[in-house]
């Protein structure tokens, strides 16, 4: 990947593939939405992206501070893009707190955008800069680009008779027209939102467009001088059809409401607020018309029970949550396995344990989610690799509830909740059908039997209001073909083994485990779930290039598993497993296939990058590498630097540990 | 309630072929049998009604009512409830709970049900002990209740499940006890009020907290002991010799002697069941200087949970088609044409 840096002695000699920016400033200072909307501008202009938001778990954190930077980092270009990107070429530093907390990931001889008006005394206190890094040398390594932001902002809106303040509030449009005319982008949509936005507002606006139209002219102005460029990405290469950004929250939700239809039946959404899964229950309360019923319940408990509720009386239950509120969900989930009713459960997985860290990525509810309940209770597991990949898996998810009358755990991440990608809009009429039918009459001659199961191994589902049918279920153990309570040690021996042999017996209505890159057969297979896809996948790619025998296997059922995924590893010398927590997946493959598979993980709240992965990969090709000697660590350079930013736990400047 | 087609049923189409599990001599039995006396006297339709309850003693009632039932967990039953009704808003929903599943582990969902005021009937047997789990003190055990988990007297002070619903925002509150012939009553008022009726039994258990309930329900001084409220009537008790009414200077109730049966003389109130002032003094009379208040202490319905949710419903999408296909297609988009090229 070129640097814009590199194109510094020669600007328009070529252009590179791809750039990462990353747009960095105080929490307030609207980078989230300043990322958003460049996102889009991005897509339009048909590049291929990925993007990563990377934002404090407090709403407002204290003006300045190295924990309040909120960061937006997206990576784009004319190849297919399958992560945010491993180093920024352009780091847009709105204070000194930001450019602190982002520094170390630039790439050398990246560029630095620096707001100077923010750089005052008191600011670079709040960072812990002594002197200003502006000043002193010690962004040598860098381009820099320097200059008032904050007044260049306020002059450009003077004429709307904003106060200070809110001419400041600006200061982000004024950036994004900046970083518009870099890239060489259409002004228009933006101008066009920003106008929908403020429709009641004219006077802002007006303010917003004029910072916007600055910030580009600047660009222009500044390109006769000085380290600024300005770059055409073309647009890739892509499969003919309509696209449209998407996040993970939204094709979660527009996923369920798809595999609701396809199952014929209303939804019923019980949620409780939580981060990163809140958006879920935002989205599906605004689509009333797809016959679904939103409750924001009580608690975490209230929700998935009110789900529970709703399965029961003939609905599509779903619930969503983060770690802390499955946690609270486990003993309905057990009640949803034991009464052998259908309910989506999606956990948007965040850094654990406990309340951990809630707005960084991590898959660690891996465990929670095959083995956390009590008592045996399978249950199967689904989970997505990206933005667009949530909504088949939710489909997917909904099809295997009703079909088999069972809870479905769908995990994504906080990275997939909140990162966008361009998406291939889907045609609903693609996707099979799966309608439901309830039972409405007695199943064994003149009686019920609640319990019987059909071929899968799943029971009738039948509604309340149905005559004639009326009979009682519940949580205690039951008879295996009447429902009713039964305590005897045969039943309850036959009771576990029917509930296993249903969710294992799923393994034979999902797709057979392929590669998505390389050879069925080699050296090294690394086997990846959930987010970690994107880096995976472009490291393998790299490591190809290189000739090296490597394959890259995603798995999306991680329960059960797929039939074939055994016979498929044993035909690699070497297993890898990447993953964001201390090594789940692996144990769940080592018990399940009995293989050596080997452990990369990282939780650092931070999603892989590819050369960490590249590195791993490496090490087993390298003669003199001690591969026997278990599990691959996270290198050092992987840890954050010390002061490096977030929430460390500093003390207040004089207080002394 | 609902508004249904009262449907002909006889006490036996209520009962189930399973064989009841309670102890012998339990009050739970005399509580099934009003229940399954009610259920025909309102034209209940078994198909249509639906027991949900949680965890405990109480909880097991729905194996032995002839209807769709759902024994969830612990002190959860009035969420599943919501979603039941929020489903299906057609069902009868009956929730049975006890004053350890509703007041202790369910203390937050009983009291999120009455304040969204969802349709449906709460019965909450009080026995003031945890049967199932052999007899700890309960949340609504008097101070002082020896038991496993109290050996020297059990400390804290308990709630007033009556107290809790009203506080809750409850618009129905009744009382009855476990033997009581007028707890049908109490039961088909509360089927008739829409909206959350809240219902609390008390209820002998004979094995770990027995008689505890004696004072006021034993038939022996009972017309001393319980006053049964019924709207527009005055509140007398003792044969007509004592009433209740109000104390203006201190603004509490107060036991009144009648005189020869004057008692408007006597300045005894008369029972306006609308009255929410009242019902929270009613609930809260200390029990023995007064008596025990038993019947329909308040019923003023208000619009109810699942109405408010299905016209929200109806109002949004009120002129919109559920077109999947537009749905996936909106906000901002761009096409890639055959060449794989993108228009500016």
């Amino acid at each position: 990947m070129a640097t814009l840096a590199a194109e510094k002695p020669a600007a328009a000699a070529h252009t590179p593939e791809a750039v990462v920016v990353r747009f960095a400033g105080d929490s307030g200072d609207g980078m989230q939405l300043t990322g958003g909307q460049f996102t889009l501008s991005t897509a339009l202009a048909g590049n291929d992206l990925a993007t990563f938001p990377d934002f404090p778990a407090e709403i407002r954190a204290p003006q300045g501070t190295l924990f309040g930077v909120s960061a937006f980092q997206i990576n784009f270009g004319s190849t297919e893009i399958e992560t945010a990107g491993d180093a920024p070429d352009v780091l847009v530093a709105m204070n000194p707190a930001a450019l602190k907390v982002n520094l170390a990931a630039l790439k050398p001889g990246g560029l630095i955008i620096a707001d100077t008006g923010e750089f005052n005394k008191r600011n670079l206190e709040k960072a812990k800069y002594d002197v200003s890094p502006l000043d002193d040398g010690s962004l040598a390594r860098w381009d820099v680009l320097a200059f008032d932001i904050s007044a260049l902002t306020v002059e450009a809106v003077k004429d709307f008779g904003l106060g200070n303040k809110d001419a400041l509030r600006c200061k982000n449009m004024w950036t994004l027209g900046l970083a518009l005319w870099m890239f060489d982008r259409d002004r228009q949509p933006l101008i066009d939102w920003l106008n929908g936005k403020f429709k009641s507002k004219p006077d802002l606006a007006a303010a917003n467009i004029a910072a916007l139209n600055a910030g580009h002219a600047y660009g222009e102005t500044a390109e006769l001088s000085g380290p600024l460029k300005q770059l055409h990405i073309p647009p890739v290469a892509s499969a003919p059809g309509l696209y449209r950004t998407i996040t993970g929250a939204e094709a979660v939700s527009l996923g369920l409401v798809a595999g609701a239809q396809l199952a014929g039946l209303p939804m019923f959404f019980g949620g409780y607020p939580i981060t990163p899964a809140s958006a879920i229950l935002h989205h599906l309360a605004r689509l009333k018309e797809f016959g679904v019923t939103t409750f924001q319940a009580e608690d975490e408990i209230a929700a998935i029970c009110a789900a529970i509720g709703a399965s029961y009386a003939g609905q599509l239950g779903v619930t969503s949550s983060s770690g802390p509120g499955i946690a609270l969900k486990g003993e309905a989930m057990g009640l949803a396995i034991m009464t052998e009713l259908p309910l989506v459960i999606v956990n948007s997985q965040r850094g654990g344990p406990s309340t951990g860290l809630p707005t960084k990525t991590e898959q660690s509810d891996l465990y929670q989610a095959v083995y956390g309940r009590n008592g045996d209770a399978p249950m199967p597991v689904i989970a997505a690799r990206s933005p667009g990949d949530v909504f088949d898996c939710a489909i997917e998810a909904c099809r295997i509830a009703v079909q088999y009358m069972t809870p479905v755990m769908l995990l994504t991440d906080g990275y997939i909740a909140n990162a966008a990608e361009p998406w291939k809009v889907p045609d609903p009429k693609a996707y099979e059908p799966f309608p439901v039918t309830f039972l409405e009459e007695k199943n064994s001659g003149d009686t019920l039997l609640a319990y019987k199961r059909d071929a899968k191994g799943a029971r009738p589902w039948i509604k309340p209001g149905t005559p004639g049918l009326m009979h009682r279920i519940g949580g205690i153990e039951k008879h295996v073909e009447t429902g009713n309570i039964d305590y005897s040690p045969a039943n309850h021996q036959a009771m576990t083994d029917a509930r296993k042999d249903k969710i294992d017996g799923i393994a034979k209505t999902i797709p057979a485990q392929d590669v998505v890159l390389g050879d069925a057969t080699g050296t090294l297979a690394v086997v990846g779930w959930g987010s970690t896809f994107g880096p995976i996948h472009q490291a393998v790619r790299r490591a190809r290039k290189q000739g090296l025998s490597v394959s890259h296997v995603h798995v999306r059922n991680v329960w059960p598993l797929p039939a074939n995924l055994g016979e498929l590893l044993s035909g690699f010398d070497h297993v890898l497993v990447p993953e964001m927590n201390t090594g789940q997946f692996k144990t769940v493959l080592r018990d399940q296939l009995l293989i050596d598979a080997r452990s990369l993980t990282k939780t650092s709240g931070q999603p892989f990058s590819i050369a960490e992965l590249e590195t791993a990969i490496a090490t087993y090709f390298d003669a003199t590498a001690d591969n026997e000697s278990g599990e691959v660590s996270p290198t050092p350079a992987q840890l954050p630097e010390e002061g490096s930013g977030y929430d460390d736990g500093s003390l207040k400047t004089g207080v002394k540990p | 309630m609902n508004d249904m087609t009262p449907i002909a049923t006889t006490l036996k189409d209520w009962e189930t072929d399973q064989e009841v599990r309670w102890c012998p001599g339990c009050g739970d039995y005399a509580i099934l049998k009003a229940v399954q006396r009610t259920l025909p006297a309102i034209g209940a339709d078994p198909k249509n009604t639906v027991f949900v309850s949680g965890i405990g003693c109480s909880s097991r009632f729905p194996y032995y009512i002839e209807s769709y039932g759902f024994h969830t967990i612990h002190g959860r039953a009035p969420a599943f409830a919501t979603g039941i009704k929020l489903a299906n808003p057609d069902l009868d929903v009956w929730l049975v709970t006890g004053d350890g599943d509703g007041l202790s582990i369910g203390g937050n969902h009983l009291m999120h049900v009455l304040r969204r005021n969802l349709d449906v009937q709460i019965l909450l047997f009080n026995n003031e002990i945890y049967g199932l789990t052999k007899g700890q003190a309960s949340p609504t055990s008097r101070i002082g209740t020896p038991s496993p988990s109290t050996p020297l007297g059990s400390v804290d002070r308990p709630a007033n499940p009556c107290a809790f619903a009203l506080g809750a925002g409850a618009r129905f509150v009744g009382r009855g006890f476990d033997v009581s012939k007028f707890l049908p009553e109490v039961l088909t008022a509360a089927h008739a009020h829409k909206g959350a009726a809240f219902v609390e039994i008390f209820q002998n258990c004979i094995v770990y907290n027995k008689d505890v309930f004696n004072d006021f329900a034993a038939p022996k001084g009972a017309e001393d002991r319980q006053l049964w409220l019924k709207d527009g009537e005055p509140m007398l008790f003792a044969n007509g010799t004592k009433g209740i009414a109000l104390d203006l200077e201190t603004l509490s109730l107060k036991v009144v002697d009648v005189a020869e049966g004057d008692w408007q003389g006597a300045g005894v109130l008369v029972h306006n069941a609308k009255n929410r002032a009242i019902a929270h003094m009613l609930v809260e009379m200390p029990f023995g200087e007064f008596p025990m208040a038993l019947g329909v202490l308040y019923d003023d319905p208000r619009p109810t949970f699942e109405a408010a949710v299905i016209a929200e419903k109806a109002k949004a999408s009120e002129g919109k088609t559920a077109d999947l296909a537009k749905l996936l297609a909106k906000g901002q988009t761009w096409t890639v044409d055959d060449k794989g090229g993108h228009p500016a």
